[in-house]
């Protein structure tokens, strides 16, 4: 089941939300969709769910499209939306029912599908209990189940963990991993650890352009900086800081050296590199030749955090 | 398109039933409505000794104007505001389907309402010998009327996530009905007809007097039908 966005443009008056985004989902993966508030991701989701209409560009869910073919593709969406918005008046069980029904489900494979989602979910102790009685993280666990009581092949969550305390997150993300693992998936979140936990491919948006799109390890790789190491050695009386500094530079690839504090014979400096050059190795083997004690060394990766400020603070 | 299928229309409208009466709303208003129109009734009943239901047929169209979009004005206004409309309209669901079965729903319960004062009915009976013809299409015709008002409440609720914003909607619109047959004397000569035509009173009454005509439920379909389409394209709005 693959998701086929191409130039999506959707304007609010004059301003655009998104401007000319396209992208690809293919089945089994779960994108992750990263972006400063107000950034386009909310209403990427709402045109890929059929909420909305672009102002021009199409989206294709499993070659239908969600112009032409909207109950078609909503039918093979579960979608959470923002703010997680359910019945408050209605009872988990009733609430299940009513979402089986508006999907289609009749007979005997409602209340089955019932029973699996409250298993899966955890949901067992209030599934007789009003949904506005319940705490928000058992509201979530709830606005889930209904995404997926119709089991179905594309799932898109915005923000399915806003709001929930750390314990409460690892149980959501988890739940989406178990969930997720035979499904198109798209989730939208601030939360930058929870893409590295949770999805196979990261797409962060900026004023409604699509900035990056990899996985994460792609993106740290593309926008690492410079190689910087840390490292700590123990060059003996004879051989101070200042001696051991110019050693360093000499290096190949080294392009600077600073010294950031020294204990007697105990110093520590930070060795900048070109970028993409790995100089551990070349480090240790000069430390050895030279009789030095390396106590500590430590290369510094990008991590998704700095990619994301980096792409979306300009 | 595929072939027109209302098969949602159920859960929506069982779904409506359920919030109305597993909460204060249905019981208060079927209360409310019985003391009201159930005082004028045994007031001409007891002191003035007419046994009647004339009374009620006068009086229920009136009590209608502000029960009905008291009754209508959540429908959509509540959906949208808590933003459930956006999971209902995300569903396989058609706008037209979340209209019917918003419709239908408080469209018994206006039927629910309507139903006790049948006991009257049987008193009247027990007492005397009423003539059931224009007893019956006195109801029909209540029925009709309410269901236009509920049609024009349920559009009113489709514009604005306010609830009082949509029941003052809802209220001036079916007012703007219920008048029109009344301030002819204002109206220039030649559209004087027109707008006693728009008049919903003008068309029960006329059902009233026991005489079912067909151009009082061509009136009467039009205006209902045409409410729940602009209701429908109301809440499609979202896509322009």
């Amino acid at each position: 089941m693959s998701i086929a966005v191409r130039n999506l443009v959707k304007m609010y008056g004059d301003t655009s939300a998104i401007d000319d985004i396209s992208f690809d989902v293919k089945t089994g993966e779960i994108l992750g969709f990263l972006g400063p508030n107000g950034a386009g991701k909310t209403t990427t989701m709402k045109i890929i769910t059929c909420y909305m209409p672009p102002t021009s560009g199409t989206v294709a869910v499993d070659g239908l499209d969600t112009a032409a073919q909207s109950l078609e593709v909503r039918r093979k969406i579960g979608y959470l939306p923002e703010m997680n918005p359910l019945y408050m008046d209605m009872n988990v069980l009733d609430y299940l029912e009513y979402s089986a029904q508006l999907h289609g489900l009749r007979g005997g494979v409602v209340q089955h599908r019932i029973k699996e989602m409250v298993h899966v979910c955890g949901l067992e102790d209030v599934r007789h209990k009003d949904i506005g009685e319940m705490s928000k993280g058992y509201r979530q666990r709830v606005g889930l189940a209904q995404s997926m009581i119709h089991d179905p092949e594309v799932l898109i969550l915005d923000e399915p963990t806003s709001g929930l305390d750390p314990n409460q997150i690892a149980e959501i993300r988890e739940l989406i991993r178990k969930l997720g693992a035979a499904k198109t998936v798209i989730l939208s979140t601030h939360i930058l650890s929870e893409v590295q936990a949770t999805c196979n491919r990261v797409l962060i948006i900026h004023e409604g352009k699509i900035v990056a799109n990899g996985t994460p390890s792609q993106l740290q790789q593309e926008f690492q900086g410079a190689d910087t190491i840390t490292v700590e050695l123990r060059s003996g009386p004879g051989d101070p800081a200042g001696a051991v500094a110019p050693k360093l530079k000499s290096v190949e690839h080294v392009t600077g050296v600073s010294l950031l504090t020294q204990d007697g014979g105990t110093s520590t400096f930070e060795v900048h590199a070109d970028k993409g050059n790995d100089i551990r190795e070349s480090l240790f083997r000069l430390a050895v030749a030279e009789g030095w004690v390396v106590l500590e060394m430590h290369r510094r990766i990008t991590t998704l955090e700095e990619v994301f400020h980096k792409l979306t603070t300009a | 398109m595929a072939a027109l299928s209302l098969s949602n229309v159920g859960p929506i409208y069982r779904r409506e039933i359920r919030s109305y009466f597993n909460s204060a709303v249905a019981y208060v208003v079927i209360v409310v409505f019985l003391a009201i129109v159930g005082w004028y009734f045994s007031n001409n009943l007891f002191l003035i000794n007419i046994a009647s239901m004339r009374i009620v047929f006068e009086l229920v169209p009136l009590v209608f104007l502000f029960f009905v979009p008291a009754v209508t004005m959540r429908l959509l206004a509540e959906e949208k505001k808590s933003g459930t409309l956006e999971l209902l309209t995300t569903k396989p669901v058609r706008d037209v389907e979340i209209v019917l079965g918003k419709f239908l729903a408080a469209w018994t319960l206006l039927a629910a309402t309507l139903a006790p004062t049948l006991i009257w009915l049987v008193t009247l009976m027990i007492l005397g010998n009423p003539d059931l013809g224009p007893v019956v299409a006195g109801y029909i015709g209540l029925m009709l009327t309410g269901g236009v008002y509920i049609a024009i409440g349920i559009f009113a609720s489709s514009l604005t996530e306010n609830q009082i914003v949509a029941f003052l909607i809802g209220l001036v619109i079916v007012l703007a009905f219920f008048l029109a047959d009344k301030v002819l004397l204002y109206v220039p000569g030649f559209l004087a007809p027109v707008v006693e035509y728009m008049g919903i009173d003008y068309h029960f009454s006329s059902i009233a007097r026991g005489v079912i005509d067909s151009r009082d439920i061509v009136y009467f379909g039009s205006i209902l039908g045409f409410a729940l389409l602009m209701a429908t394209a109301s809440l499609e709005r979202r896509k322009w």
